[in-house]
């Protein structure tokens, strides 16, 4: 399984910057050791991009904080050795990392809001690294903090020394993460996912600005990713990092062009990519969905019909007394509108994908419509009933309540910690669904567990003791209890891998088919709405930028938005 | 770090196993893989023996008198020795384990039921209740707690009743806002979202859905207040206030034998004290053990 990494060709350097060979992390736990990475060779030649790709529990990440020296207490290097040009890391003494770290290897985290301290102004953070590996003195710090926001992009540098990480957005704080990473001219920059939870066209800007100062500087960077898309579009080599072990090494043309590992070929067969129907994304030796699918009826009635909806939010941050204070005051403040005046249809049997990045409005509308939240003003028809009328806090008792639910984007945090998968997928049926018996209930709960997939033996467990794919399906089966009319999908597989996202995604097209729901599925990955969706809405601050059928809006976008979208959305060359 | 508990995750290696643990073989798993608490269970065990059947197995009847025994050292008559009154201490100490007990767990009860209605209450709804609930905590607190319970004892009248009384106020507060805390970062959370969607209302959620989760944290809480509730109920009577002599009870022990240590019959405050120090000890270890128990996080 290993020995194809020899294979790869590597760059003709004398001298690779690192070197990791036969190494092996493993794990203390309470179930015995557990071995993360399994004998691990990786060659970083000078200015070299590498990527490391795999699904989560890979070992990717682990191999990185291996070569930083970074394992939490329970892990530690088994074997195998790591030198960074000459100098063994593996044993290395803790001071001579503390060194190494920031001013020759630098890393960037997957979650910028958590890598910078929440009140430390971002300037003087940058500040920290530079005075600490000797590059800067108190006195010239400051400059030279500055010289590093514009280096990285950021308008209004002077300004932005004093802000808090809070004031910024997530891909600004992700670039001043990056600029501490580089405030030393480091040699070697691990990437740890830097872009996931960044939207496109951040994830865009940001990957662009690093691959520039990565070519600029000579570095040699590493880039842990599970995005096939951004491992092509900016490494020169990509190893394939399954279950602890390398499956494959080799060039970023090479791998798309001819990869030879089977899993690896999953891997990318499971990617959602454009001119692929959905049924592709599953291996090929799995059986397909009995079902076909169905043919679009155009023109149905509409199930939901969306009028002129506006969410207003008092503007925050202004002045506490006229909060008190006399209402004229109080009028005078210019509100939020978050969502403003939009109107839309979804027809019965219909999907219909809500596109857009975040903070355009998309989640406030699907709140709407879901009755969690109340809109300013407008109208929302659903099946000729104008729920918008009914308070979101009288909704839960009303019948319409079962025939409008939604599967919500993060599954671990959408079941209850305390409620077994059963109970979780009781709960509608015993509230609305006028079950009362524990017989019937478990019959039902079995049905749908069958109906999602999910093996009945799995529902006595809680959510910790579920994977991420079987959570999924937990909140699936919650939501289709009901048979409901309408189902949103809010980012339903944002939190899974390509190989779970693809089977999750036929699991929706098949249950669709076979109950005749309806779909609002809202999401930010453009290529999941192609494969899912009928037509497309593209939001932007809180307006509809665009609408239409999805090959149309796909293929001939009418709006640079739009445009913007799609052209930002990495994507694998196949 | 995210990757990194994936890695270290026990629970991915639970999966094998098959699922559903009756509810005592996870308390077996937990008192067999954690050494001191099954420690701490053992001393509550004790300490439960002596309340529940402690009077029917003690030597002497613990307020008879005994003529010329005053005072005596510890020895195989009487293994604590005996008081000033020619009492046997022995006898008066498992005896008194009831009453101490019952004080503490009866105002633990009452505090944790009033005190997380309440915070729960505020977490949830927010506004105007978090204000006014919060504020009266504060008001409690600005208080020296022992000399609140003292006046709360002193007005009241001196009985068991307002012993219990005054014990429970004065930890409201600490179960009010750590029930608060607790639900308001929760009362957004998914899955509170997903019982709105499959229509429970309001209520329904705080206890059903969103309380059970600040469990955890709350019985640790429980666990240390019990202890303190002990030393606070025999503090009361230390001073006077509280249960009455001849009733045995380690608190008014230990302040009959404090006369007596000065003339060398440390035994009289010696063992009654003992007994006080090991429950709280009991309680303070027990609060890990009962939280790893109601958490189902550990439960795999």
């Amino acid at each position: 399984m290993d020995t194809q990494a020899a294979t790869a060709e590597i760059p003709s350097v004398t001298q690779p910057l690192l070197e990791v060979s036969n190494l092996t992390v493993e794990f203390a736990t309470r179930n015995g050791t557990v071995t993360a990475v399994r004998k691990v060779d990786l060659v970083v030649a000078k200015g070299e991009t590498v990527g490391i790709v795999g699904e989560s529990g890979s070992g990717k990440s682990v191999t990185s904080y291996a070569v930083m020296r970074i394992l939490d207490r329970a892990g530690r290097i088994a074997q195998g050795t790591i030198s960074f040009s000459g100098i063994p890391l593996h044993d290395a003494r803790e001071d001579t990392m503390l060194d190494l770290r920031g001013r020759e290897i630098s890393m960037i985290f997957q979650n910028p809001r958590a890598a910078l301290n929440p009140i430390r102004r971002v300037g003087r953070q940058i500040e920290d690294v530079l005075v600490r590996h000797s590059q800067a003195t108190s006195q010239n710090a400051k400059v030279k903090a500055i010289e590093l926001l514009k280096l990285v992009r950021i308008n209004d540098p002077e300004g932005r020394y004093h802000a808090y990480p809070f004031e910024l957005s997530g891909g600004m704080c992700q670039r001043v993460v990056i600029a501490i990473a580089l405030a030393c001219q480091p040699r070697l920059l691990i990437a740890d996912e830097p872009t996931t939870g960044l939207d496109v066209t951040t994830q865009k800007t940001v990957m662009d600005l690093v691959a520039d100062l990565t070519r600029e500087r000579q570095m040699s960077t590493i880039l842990i990713t599970h995005d096939l898309g951004l491992a092509a579009q900016y490494c020169d080599r990509i190893v394939v990092m399954q279950k602890g072990d390398v499956v494959e090494t080799a060039t970023a043309a090479q791998i798309f062009e001819a990869p030879t590992h089977d899993y690896t070929k999953r891997l990318m067969r499971a990617t959602p990519r454009p001119g692929i129907a959905i049924r592709d994304l599953l291996p090929e030796d799995q059986a397909r969905a009995a079902i076909e699918l169905p043919a679009r009826t155009p023109g149905a009635e509409p199930i939901l019909s969306v009028r002129d909806l506006v969410k207003e939010y008092p503007r925050a941050g202004g002045n506490l007394l006229a909060k008190f204070g006399p209402k004229k005051e109080k009028a005078a403040a210019p509100a939020f509108r978050a969502v403003d005046g939009i109107s839309f249809d979804v027809g019965v049997g219909e999907s219909v994908g809500l596109v857009g990045e975040s903070g355009c409005g998309k989640s406030t509308t699907s709140s709407m419509v879901m009755r969690l939240l109340d809109q300013t003003s407008g109208a929302i028809l659903f099946d000729g009933v104008d729920i918008a009328k009914l308070p979101a806090k009288a909704f839960a008792m009303h019948p319409l309540r079962a025939k409008l639910q939604m599967v919500f984007q993060d599954p671990t945090d959408s079941l209850n910690p305390r409620f077994t998968a059963f109970r979780a997928i009781a709960d509608p049926l015993y509230r609305l669904g006028g079950v009362t018996s524990t017989d019937e209930a478990r019959a039902r709960v079995d049905a749908l567990a069958d109906d999602v997939g999910l093996p009945r033996a799995l529902l006595d467990r809680f959510p910790h003791q579920l994977s991420g794919g079987q959570k999924a399906r937990v909140g699936i089966a919650r939501a289709i209890a009901l048979s409901p009319k309408l189902l949103i999908l809010d980012e339903p597989t944002a939190a899974l891998d390509v190989s779970v996202q693809a089977v999750v995604l036929n699991l929706l097209v098949d249950l669709k088919a076979r109950l005749g729901m309806s779909y609002l599925f809202v999401s930010h990955d453009l290529h999941v709405v192609r494969l899912l969706c009928d037509r497309v809405i593209v939001m932007k601050g809180g307006c509809i930028v665009e609408a239409g059928e999805t090959e149309a809006v796909m293929t001939a976008p009418s709006n640079a938005y739009t445009r913007e979208l799609l052209s930002a959305a990495p994507h694998a060359p196949l | 770090m995210l990757a990194r508990s994936e890695q270290t995750d026990p629970s991915a290696a639970a999966i094998a196993t098959p699922p559903r643990k009756s509810w005592l073989g996870h308390v077996r798993y937990v008192l067999v893989s954690n050494p001191v608490t099954l420690f701490a269970f053992s001393l509550l065990l004790l300490i439960l023996t002596a309340a529940l059947i402690g009077p029917y197995i003690v030597p002497y009847d613990p307020l008879a008198t005994l003529p010329g025994q005053q005072l005596k050292p510890p020895s195989w008559q009487h293994w604590f020795g005996t008081d000033q009154l020619g009492r046997d201490i022995f006898s008066r100490v498992v005896v008194a384990a009831r009453l101490d007990l019952m004080l503490s767990v009866a105002a633990v009860a009452l505090s944790f039921v009033i005190g997380s209605a309440l915070g729960s209450v505020a977490g949830y709804y927010g506004g105007w209740v978090e204000t006014v609930v919060g504020r009266v905590c504060d008001t409690i607190m600005a208080f020296p707690l022992f000399v609140l319970a003292m006046g709360i004892v002193a007005a009241l009248g001196n009985t068991i009743e307002n012993i219990i009384y005054a014990t429970a106020i004065i930890n409201l507060p600490f179960y009010a806002r750590m029930a608060r805390a607790e639900v308001s970062i929760r009362r957004n959370a998914g899955f509170v979202q997903a019982a709105r969607l499959t229509g429970n209302g309001d209520w329904r959620i705080l206890a059903l859905q969103v309380f059970p989760n600040a469990l955890p944290p709350m019985m640790v809480q429980v666990s240390l207040n019990l202890g303190w509730a002990i030393l606070n109920a025999a503090g009361l009577s230390f001073i006077g206030l509280g249960v009455r002599p001849p009733t045995p009870e380690w608190g008014i022990m230990v302040a009959e034998g404090a006369n007596y240590i000065i003339s060398g019959e440390w035994w009289v405050a010696l063992f009654p004290g003992l007994a006080l120090m090991l429950a709280v000890f009991t309680f303070n270890l027990l609060g890990d053990g009962l939280r790893d128990i109601v958490d189902p996080q550990r439960r795999t």
